[in-house]
């Protein structure tokens, strides 16, 4: 049996990946890629402690991230593709009709 | 034997997934992220998790991931290659990232020490299975969660479609 560390380091490394790729990269795409990537992330810690504990709840809740990042994944790009159909957008800092 | 197995998958995860993040081409990265999830579903199954590394096939590899498909095909890729790919924060980012690995080390490195859990592992073959396990808790105890985020992907189909229309005839 996995011991339940192991499924704790997978996930906060997988989540440190995502929020670099979060943060470093420009391509808007790829930033919500990134962002599944850290939602997956959590689903590794809810089925590790689920395995650990013997109970079922971690395995419902990684259901709900899964329905959350559906949803998640659906209006964020519709969003992109109202932007890019507008001014032909694909990087994220030049949405700055808001910025100060 | 399943040590072995998770540490192939955990590398196929990380090695996929830090490739994700640095391709300069979207389709090589969603395709790559499409890796990492069958990766991932393998760490479901030596989990005991049958259904969730179904659900993680045919809904994320399967559903989101053809979604995120079609609406690259709809961008112009060709132009987004040529262009600069990081930030100038970058580096920020990086020293962001790391100092947040070392939070969570800490943390996990100290939390050592909890109680021994009743640690039953529910084989393959387990009755009830895994499948059936899970229906029963989601439609009974977790029933009111289950219906919220029904509603939840209602709202969120009705959004997707009011964003991406051309007009919204009024």
């Amino acid at each position: 049996m996995v011991p339940l560390s192991h499924y704790l380091a997978l996930g906060a490394i997988m989540f440190v990946i995502g929020v670099a790729g979060v943060l470093m990269r420009r391509n808007a795409i790829i930033i919500l890629m990134s962002i599944e990537l850290m939602l997956n992330a959590v689903n590794i810690t809810f089925v590790g402690f689920a395995r650990q504990l013997g109970d079922l709840t971690g395995q419902v809740f990684a259901i709900f991230v899964i329905t959350v990042a559906a949803a998640e994944a659906a209006v964020g790009l519709a969003i992109l593709i109202a932007l890019n159909r507008d001014r032909t957008i694909l990087n994220v800092d030049e949405v700055n009709l808001l910025k100060w | 034997m399943e040590l072995p197995f998770f540490y192939l998958f955990s590398v196929g995860i990380i090695g996929a997934s830090i490739l994700m993040v640095t391709r300069a081409n979207v389709i090589h990265a969603a395709l790559l992220l499409v890796l990492t999830f069958f990766f991932l579903s393998g760490v479901y199954v030596l989990a005991g998790a049958e259904f969730l590394a179904v659900v993680q096939i045919l809904l994320y590899a399967g559903g989101i991931m053809v979604l995120y498909l079609f609406s690259i095909m709809l961008m112009s890729v060709d132009v987004a290659v040529r262009l600069r790919q990081f930030h100038r924060q970058t580096i920020f980012a990086m020293a962001t990232a790391v100092l947040l690995a070392l939070e969570i080390w800490m943390v996990l490195s100290r939390g050592t020490s909890y109680p021994a859990f009743k640690s039953f592992g529910w084989g393959i073959g387990a009755t009830p299975g895994n499948v059936e396990a899970l229906g029963s808790v989601l439609y009974t105890q977790f029933l009111f969660p289950f219906e919220v985020a029904s509603v939840l992907l209602l709202a969120a189909m009705i959004g997707a479609i009011v964003l991406a229309k051309r007009t919204i005839d009024r």
